[in-house]
Order: C-alpha cells, then structure tokens, then sequence
C-alpha cells in the first residue's frame, strides 16, 4: 500500500465517522435494544421485569389480535398499492401530453404528497364526518365512515391513495418523459393506433419502474403509522388497527414493552423479508443489479 | 389537431384540480363562519370569515408548535447535510474499508422502519434527560434520514467527473481545494434536492414528536395538530385553519422549488 493509498484510506474513514457515529447510537443501539426487549416481560408500571426467550413470539403466534392486525395491514398494503398503482400509471399517461401547464399540473399532482399525513388525516376526517361531510354530500347517503368496521378500513385506504398515488405517478411520468418520440411515431407509421401504442410500447418500457414503485410503496405501506393512529386510532374494534398501531398502543398505552418491542421487531422483519423477497425476483427479472 | 390538444391540456388540468379537492375543501372550511360549518348544502358559504386563523394564532399552541417545526426541520436538515455529504464522498471517491456492506446497510436503512426503534429510543432519550427538546427529535429525524441522504449525494458525487478534481489538483490545489473548488459547486443543486426532501420528512414527521414531546416547549405541528383539543365539540374551523398553516411550507416548496424535489425524488428510487 503506498502512503497515497494509506491516507485516502485515513481521510475514508475519517470522513464517515461523524454519520457512522449517530446511526450507530440513534439507529443500530435502539435496534439491538428492541431485539433485546423482546426476549424479556416488562410492564414498568407493575415492576414486572423477567426474562421471556422467545415467550412474546410464542404468544404473538396465538394471538388473535395479533392475527388480525397482520391481517389488515396485509389488506391495507394489497389494496392500497394496488389502486396506487393504477391510478398514478394513468395519471402519468395523462400527464405525458401535457404541453401547457406542464409546471401548474405537477404542482396540483404533488400537493397531496408533500402534506404531512397528519394533516391529510384531518382533511378526510373532516370529508367522511356522518352529517355535514362532503363525501356524503356527494353520494347522497349518510354514511359513518370511520365509525362504521366495515367501511372504516376502505376509508383508511382511500385517504393514504389519495397521499401517494402522485408518487407513483411521477415515477412513471419521468419514465415516460424518457421515451422518445420517434418511437411513438413509428409506431404509427407501422399503422399503430394509441391503444396499440400503449400495449406494447408504453407499457413495456414502463414495467421495470412499475416494479421499483411496487416495491417502494409496498415497504412504506407496511410501516405506515400515521395515518391511520391519527384518522381512526385502529378502531372501529380493531378493524384498522395495523401491526404498527397494536405495537404503539402496547408500547406506550398498556406499556408492555416487551409485547410491543416483539410486535416492532415483526414489522422490521417483515420489511426486509418483502424487500429480500422483491430484490430476488427483480434481479432474476434482470432489472436490478 | 391543436386545439383538440389545447382542450385536453385544460381537461387534464380540471383533472389535477379535482384531485386536490379534498385540500381546497379545507381551505374553504377554513375560512367559514361557525354558522355554516355544519350545514351543507350550500358548499359556498353565505360569508368568509378570518376568525379561525385569529383564534389559532391568538388562542392555541399552534404557533409555538409552528416554531417548533421550523427549528427541528431546519436544525435536521442542517445535521442530515453535514454528516451525509463527508460521508457521501467518502463512498463514492475513497477507498472505506467494507464499502460494499456499508452500502448495502445505507440502502437497507431507507427502509428502517421506525416502530421498531421508538420504544427503546424514547427509554435512551429519557435516560440522558433530553426528553421533550430539539435536540432528542434533531437527532432522531436526522438519523432517519442520514441513509437516504448518503445515498442521494453518493450518486450525485459519482456523476461529477473525476477528472476535473484531479485536474484541479494537478494545478496544485490539494484534494481539500479541489474539493472546494469542483465537487462543492457540482453537487450545490443535489445538496438542495436532498435538504428538501430531509426538511420535508422532518417537518410531516408524526411518530417520534408525538412520543419524545410532552409539552409546548418540543411539541412539532402535526404533533399540536393531532391533539388539537375541542371542549363540547371538535373545532372544525379551527383544525382547518391550523392545517393550512401546517401545510404551508410543503406548498411553497412544491409550488416554488419543486423542480429539485423531484429531481431527487427521482434519483432516489432511479439509482438502482
């Protein structure tokens, strides 16, 4: 190693320490932190603390509760990328022969994005309220959207498409933006109409973005919180109550640590199990590297 | 041919507008006397009032939580930048020891969940007494944001190229010269990219505000938003106009600079 090699080796390291430093103390320590108040039963309030192993899996693994938050956050994730993804696929191919106001049609698309979630939960609060709502108004019924259980979770799942369906949008519309035109025009030469055109040459070009959207939504949707502790708390009976929510609420409301630290390490694996899961299937698809 | 386009432009636009409606619909509520708050039809209010921003702004906790958001973004963008661009450069120029695990770890951590820390973050933040401060949510915000950041500003480096540093430093600046001269003023624009979407992350974030406060003195907006408190009934003008004021920073970032934003936003989930 020569002494140039040896110093750009020092100037590396040196230069990552500061950010290496803060995500070892606010990231990884809490990380390990939570793994190791999952293998124990603590309830400070009661002075419980003893040791568990694998205790608050194993009863995680017959719990109805927690069967039933898995099973709506797998219902909430389904659905709502589902519908994102459709909706900003044409939202993009809207956009895409857009010649005037491209700028003011961007900034329309990006307004539900970029408000904090918190406020979009009082945005459909205040559009679902049972008697002077505006989404009643529209339908003509009087329905209780967030208080009704079989309706509280389609609410739920409108209010976060409605937040980030423009993000998939703009990656498809940048995709698109990228397709050049001559390809659309010798399409038509060929004697392609529009519909054609989008068969076989929009859609196409736009599957490896598609995926990487599937993909980004699908992790933020299964680690979504705010939304739904914010427009429905996880009720009507448990009916919204997502794996983040029953982990908050037993952390920081029954204060069961150790039962809300387990359901937390859950969620984290189930994250990287989809992300580990999706990366396989794209590199077989020979999209990433 | 043209006009049916220039028809469709505005078709499209329609479009776009009804989509935002359920903001515009708080707007409007926002600015309806309590009279007609309750009642519809009719969607237009008989009169519009300013009554609710001055009962916010005079009467409720949304200022100071407004303040409040204002230093912790801005305090967590500063932080993210200054950790992430060293580090940034560090992987995309030098050589770092266990690079490729590093990157694996920083593409890894965009998708931390943050559920899984804020138990045992809230006891550690406790434990060193900066519970319901700046500083415990800058720290937090910061670092949720630090792998997106490096892996933001990673790209952007890799774009420069390299042989303009080494020209530079041919011409017998150092590599810190060279840095300041070539790298700093090509990456100024990513830099802004990044810091946008690091402000706006802090500024939405709900989670760790909502755990790690406990009074006026640390409490974000859509912490003071969430807990918005009504006596006999829920003050639907008021919450109206304190999310207006909530949401006004992302507007003028996607009104005003939204060209960077979604360049990064692009480069973020394009680098792949």
């Amino acid at each position: 190693m020569t002494r140039r090699e040896r110093a750009d080796r020092r100037a590396g390291a040196l230069l990552m320490a500061p950010a290496l430093v803060v995500l070892a103390g606010v990231t990884a320590y809490p990380a390990a932190w939570v793994l190791w108040l999952s293998l124990q039963y603590r309830i400070p309030i009661f002075g419980v603390a003893r040791w568990a192993g694998l205790g608050q899996y194993a009863f995680l693994a017959g719990d109805p509760r927690f069967a039933n938050a898995l099973r709506v956050t797998a219902v909430f994730t389904a659905v709502s990328v589902a519908l994102e993804l459709l909706l900003g696929l044409g939202a993009a191919v809207l956009l895409r022969r857009q010649r005037a106001g491209r700028q003011v049609a961007l900034s329309l698309l990006l307004l539900a994005w970029a408000l904090p979630s918190v406020v979009t939960a009082k945005l459909f609060e205040w559009l679902y309220h049972p008697a002077s709502g505006l989404v009643n108004h529209a339908i003509g019924r009087s329905l209780n959207w967030l208080g009704d259980p079989t309706l509280a979770l389609a609410g739920l799942i409108l209010a976060d498409v409605w937040r980030t369906m423009p993000f998939v949008a703009l990656l498809c519309y940048a995709r698109l933006l990228g397709i050049p035109a001559d390809v659309y025009e010798a399409a038509r030469v060929d004697g392609a109409g529009g519909a054609a055109a989008l068969r076989w040459i929009t859609f196409p070009l736009l599957r490896p973005i598609l995926l990487i959207a599937l993909l980004f939504r699908t992790l933020d949707a299964l680690r979504a919180f705010d939304l739904m502790f914010v427009l429905t708390g996880g009720g009507p009976a448990n009916t919204t109550e997502t794996l983040t929510v029953y982990a908050y609420r037993s952390l920081f409301q029954t204060l069961q640590l150790g039962l809300g630290s387990a359901i937390g390490v859950a969620v984290f694996a189930l994250v990287m199990l989809t992300a580990w899961g999706y990366l396989a299937a794209l590199r077989r698809g020979g999209i990433a590297r | 041919m043209r006009r049916r386009a220039a028809v469709l432009d505005g078709l499209v636009l329609l479009l776009l507008l009804a989509y935002a409606i359920p903001f515009f619909w708080q707007l409007l509520t926002s600015f309806k006397p309590d009279a007609d708050l309750m009642r519809l039809p009719p969607l237009w209010p008989s009169r519009l009032t300013g009554i609710h921003y001055e009962a916010v702004w005079t009467r409720s906790l949304v200022p100071r939580a407004l303040g409040n958001s204002l230093a912790v973004a801005g305090l967590t963008t500063a932080l993210a930048l200054a950790l992430g661009l060293p580090a940034a450069y560090a992987m995309a120029r030098l050589p770092v020891p266990g690079k490729g695990a590093l990157m694996l770890g920083v593409v890894a951590g965009t998708a931390f969940p943050q559920i899984a820390i804020v138990g045992p973050l809230y006891l550690l933040l406790r434990a060193i007494g900066l519970r319901d401060t700046w500083t415990a949510l800058v720290l937090a915000n910061a670092s949720l944001a630090l792998p997106l950041v490096i892996w933001l500003l990673t790209g952007f480096i890799r774009e420069i190229p390299e042989q303009l540093e080494e020209a530079a430093a041919l011409d017998g600046a150092g590599r810190t010269a060279a840095i300041h001269a070539v790298v700093l003023p090509l990456v100024a624009p990513g830099l802004v990219s990044a810091g946008l979407l690091v402000f706006l992350g802090s500024w939405n974030e709900f989670l760790f505000a909502y755990t790690f406060t406990a009074t006026e003195a640390s409490r974000t907006v859509p912490v003071a938003l969430a807990l918005f408190p009504g006596v006999f009934e829920v003050p639907w003008g008021d919450i109206a106009a304190a999310s207006i004021l909530a949401s006004l920073p992302p507007i003028l970032i996607v009104a005003g600079l939204g060209r960077f934003l979604v360049r990064g936003l692009l480069a973020g989930a394009l680098k792949e």
